[in-house]
């Protein structure tokens, strides 16, 4: 493993796009990816790990970027919410009202997005598990399980 | 009358696509190079003397541009009272009270910079509660009281802990309990909390070289800021400029003015650079102001037939160290103190009263979720002691058009009809199967109803403004003061003015970004006035809008005005449709084919400021300070386990009178939010304090929230009598759905634990104790 001391220059894999940029060790993914990429969908909701709104994948899998450095993002594939276009998700979210202020949408729709597909049909049990992570103080979350759904049965049309 | 084409449609948000491809930027989201960043040191102690702040190695520490701190900024800010220094002098009052201000180059250098500052405090004795306050020998938190402004309206009591207090006297209190069969008297409470929007505030301010002061802020209230911090740095109201963005949820708690005193202070400190100021969450949670906590205690009768006769009232706002908007609803509690039931004798005397908590700011529901809370215990009380059942008890009360409220206002034939309301719950719950039943497994399922109403606690010349611009292609532009937090506002305006156009609401294009310096001057995005008021403004608007049109076409079409209407983007004679002008034509002046052109742009403008209002009397609270009363009813199903207090919620529903829907979808989707914060409200959310007045969940780790999965089957249903002088016949219904959950959820569980349960949060821990005490 690759030990950084000071300001360092890494690349890397944004939604498909490989960007150099200067870094601290200590810079977070998440403000990277705002302040130094300009990718502002993710959120600072808390930076402690306890909300969700700040949700990237990295090969895949949903992370709280506030708890990932942008040095360990090096090597891996980065999707934020602006590399997701017209999914399913973001249909559903829209049509079954999964959001109202929105601050906390990109979070969501990232993380369910990765959940629908790793689990295109399983109901409820791996939903709660997987999205109880992210908060929304809005909506009481009847939209966006239903926006879940909806995206599941979008999906099942598809294939 | 037409059907109308776009209203009681579910159009899809305007903001929507942006919001899912996040894309829409909030303040946060906003930064520039030659900014600075500003960082807090804050208080550990809930009350201490600041005896000594040393700055000096801090201010050598590396990009540091400035340290303020209490000392170096006299005045204080405050927007009914007076109270409250940007950063705590001498003494701090609450924890996590910021005691200084570090301008850096970047975040990391301002936040590095705090612990260099040293600070000296010595502790002083915490008050806890309001009783503790309230207590003869209670130490005063604002010895100073006496020379703090206020609004008139706002009583502070100085020599005491009283921030406010306003009275209502009623018919006869003791002839009231006289004729009373049955009276029971009870105390009830819950500790202080936050909004936890998901978007922290923020706010940015630079000075120009012209004097001009330039705000970004996350508030809902841009009119207000520009207000209060003319009056209070003695700038030119005109010279300030609050631009806000659309915000991720307030709630109540971006209303008043908060990081923009300290911010054009920080700004002013560097020469006018601009300077930006994020709150942590922890900040966010305890620095920044959360919602009231509540003491009550309720002396409530009813006559052998069920009628409430008398109620004798006293509510305690915790209002944390300052007042803020407290002061304000302490007084909203007072004028509606009794819920939506016709009581002829009342007797309240609501109190805001100064604690060690963290301060308080309007926060959804402004005083009725916390009074409806107490109320709907004690009339749950009531009526079981009665020996009635608790739906039937409450349509015996249930107020109505000719019956008065509290402030022997007559409640006019706008009134709600809360019996059908009430009806909705039963049925939606089954009323009639039971309301509670013992499961095989020992588990107790039981249902709850509540009523709630509100109305607007705001300035009796609270206001709003429209103003309509066109573009070629004949769509319109809507310019107002509202924000955008969430509620689907301009959605819905936009649906109001399809509908007077006749066009498309696709048509209509709104503007996210609000700018004091553009926009028509409106009081606040707050009291869930915005729909009704800026509604009112934007059917003048589009009035003026269509006359002007009319005009242009007249000359055209060579035909008198009247004879000209205007629908389907089109503008042409209501008997000939045929011969007419498309909107694009005429909105921005005609032009003949030779080069001629006459009449030029429309500009549609349109105001409006609340009607016949006035401020209450002092002694009695008789007055008119209600624009409108939106009320309903609501209900719960949980299943508790009595064994160890742990608890579901199963269902929960709404039925509110809302005058008419705009757009349904939007309109449901606010009262179940509202619903389920009222849930998080009762069931845990709660600050927790130790001995020290230090809060030990200021983080969303430990400040719980409802989570996914945790949410109830939701329903509601909407009941349109309608509000006549509304847009459309509407009225407000953002806040309303909070308003009953709590007393919901208390009087459910209190239901199948067969104890009543008069605190919140209703945690497991208490419940599980309740039952036990009640075992002894
Ligand atoms: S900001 Fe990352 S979890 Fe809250
Ligand atoms: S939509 Fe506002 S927090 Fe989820």
């Amino acid at each position: 493993m690759k030990a950084y001391r000071d300001i360092a220059t890494i690349t890397l894999d944004i939604n498909g796009e490989e960007r150099r940029v200067v870094v601290r060790p200590a810079d977070t993914l998440l403000r990277v990816l705002r302040e130094k990429v300009g990718l502002t969908g993710a959120k600072p909701g808390c930076e402690n790990g306890d909300c969700g709104a700040c949700t990237v994948l990295l090969d895949g899998l949903p992370v709280k970027s506030c708890l990932k450095l942008a040095l360990e993002a090096v090597g891996k594939k980065i999707i934020t919410i602006e590399g997701l276009k017209d999914t399913a998700i973001q249909k559903a979210f829209m049509e079954e009202g999964g959001f109202q202020c929105g601050y906390c949408t990109s979070g969501f729709l990232v993380n369910a997005y990765a959940l629908l597909e790793k689990h295109p049909s399983s109901k409820s049990g791996a939903d709660r598990e997987w999205l109880e992570s992210n908060l929304c103080r809005c909506t009481g979350y009847e939209g966006i399980s239903r926006a879940i759904d909806k995206a599941r049965d979008i999906i099942k049309e598809y294939k | 009358m037409e059907e109308p084409k776009h209203i009681g449609i579910s159009f899809p948000r305007k903001d929507g696509e942006d919001k899912v491809r996040g894309i829409l930027r909030y303040l946060g989201d906003k930064q520039s190079p030659q900014m600075l960043h500003a960082a807090l040191k804050t208080s550990p102690h809930a009350h201490a003397l600041i005896s000594k702040i040393d700055t000096a190695e801090a201010l050598k520490a590396l990009g540091v541009r400035a340290i303020l701190t209490g000392e170096d900024i006299p005045g204080n800010i405050g927007i009914y009272i007076g109270d409250k220094p940007p950063l705590a002098r001498h003494k701090v009052r609450h924890y996590g009270e910021p005691v200084a201000a570090v301008v850096a180059d970047s975040e990391e250098e301002a936040y590095a910079a705090l612990p260099l500052i040293k600070v000296e405090y010595e502790s002083l004795p915490v008050i806890h509660s309001p009783s503790e306050a309230l207590a003869e020998d209670a130490p005063l938190l604002h010895e100073e009281m006496k020379t703090y402004t206020h609004i008139p309206a706002v009583i502070p009591e100085p020599g005491s802990n009283v921030a406010n207090r306003t009275r209502i006297r009623k018919g006869d209190i003791e002839s009231g309990f006289k004729a009373c069969n049955t009276v029971v008297e009870e105390s009830f409470s819950f500790p202080p909390g936050d909004h936890v929007a998901m978007e922290p505030r923020a706010s940015t301010a630079e000075i120009l070289d012209d004097g001009q002061v330039i705000i970004h802020s996350t508030t809902q209230a841009p009119f207000v800021v520009r207000n209060l911090l003319s009056i209070s740095y003695n700038l030119p109201v005109g010279k300030i400029t609050v631009i806000t963005f659309p915000l991720g949820g307030g709630f109540g708690g971006k209303a008043g003015i908060q990081l923009e005193a300290l911010v054009y202070l920080l700004s002013k400190a560097v020469g006018g650079r601009l300077v930006r100021l994020v709150n942590s969450r922890e900040n966010d949670l305890v620095s920044s102001p959360g919602r009231t906590g509540l003491e009550a205690r309720i002396r409530l009768g009813c006559s052998k037939e069920g009628r409430l006769e008398a109620a004798e009232i006293n509510y305690y706002f915790d209002s944390g160290a300052y007042a803020d908007y407290a002061v304000n609803i302490s007084r909203a509690a007072a004028i509606a103190c009794t819920g939506p039931y016709a009581v002829p004798n009342v007797w309240c005397d609501s109190l805001c009263v100064y604690t060690n908590h963290p301060f308080a700011t309007a926060y959804r529901g402004f005083g009725h979720i916390e009074l409806a809370f107490a109320m709907e215990r004690a009339i749950d009380l009531l009526a079981e002691q009665a020996g009635f059942d608790l739906l039937e008890f409450r349509m015996i009360n249930a107020i109505r058009k000719g019956d008065t409220s509290p402030t022997q206002s007559t409640m006019d034939s706008n009134t709600g009809d809360l019996k059908m309301c009430l009806e909705n719950v039963s049925e939606m719950l089954e009323w009639e199967k039971g309301t509670r039943e013992e499961m095989p497994d020992g588990k107790v399922r039981a249902k709850s109803v509540t009523c709630f109403w509100k109305a607007p606690a705001m300035p009796t010349n609270a206001d709003g403004g429209v103003i309509l611009t066109f573009n070629e292609d004949g769509t319109v532009n809507l310019h107002c003061g509202a924000i955008e937090i969430g509620q689907g506002l301009k959605t819905a305006l936009a649906q109001v003015l399809a509908e007077k156009l006749g066009i498309n609401p696709g048509q209509v294009h709104v503007v996210d970004e609000v700018n004091t310096r553009i926009a028509p001057h409106d009081w606040a995005t707050a009291a869930s006035r915005s729909l009704f008021m800026i509604g009112r403004a934007l059917v003048e608007a589009a009035d003026d809008a269509i006359r002007q049109l009319k005009q242009t076409a007249a000359i055209v079409l060579r035909c008198p005005t009247e004879d000209l209407k205007v629908s389907e983007g089109r503008v042409f004679l209501a008997d000939e449709p045929d011969i007419g002008l498309p909107l694009a034509d005429v909105a921005l002046g005609y032009r003949y084919p030779e080069g001629n052109a006459v009449q030029g742009q429309v500009i549609g403008s349109g105001r409006y400021i609340s009607r016949r209002l006035t401020e209450i009397d002092p002694e009695t609270g008789k007055g008119r300070p209600a624009l409108e009363w939106t009320m309903g009813a609501q209900g719960v199903e949980v299943e508790l386990d009595p064994s160890d207090g742990s608890y579901r919620v199963l269902k929960a529903v709404c039925s509110m009178d809302v005058g008419k829907v705009i757009n349904p979808f939007l309109a449901r989707s606010q009262v179940v939010g509202g619903m389920s914060m009222g849930l998080g409200f009762a069931g845990w959310e709660s600050f927790i304090f130790n001995k020290q007045g230090r809060v030990i969940n200021d983080t969303l780790r430990n400040y719980n929230i409802l989570r996914y999965g945790e949410e109830p089957e939701y329903e509601v249903k909407f009941v349109e009598t309608p509000q006549r002088d509304g847009p459309y016949g509407a009225r407000g219904l953002g806040e309303q759905g909070i308003l009953g959950m709590p007393g919901a959820l208390a009087g459910a569980l209190s239901g199948a634990l067969g104890r009543p349960l008069n605190r919140l949060p209703l945690t497991p821990q208490t419940i599980w104790e309740t039952g036990k005490e009640g075992a002894k």
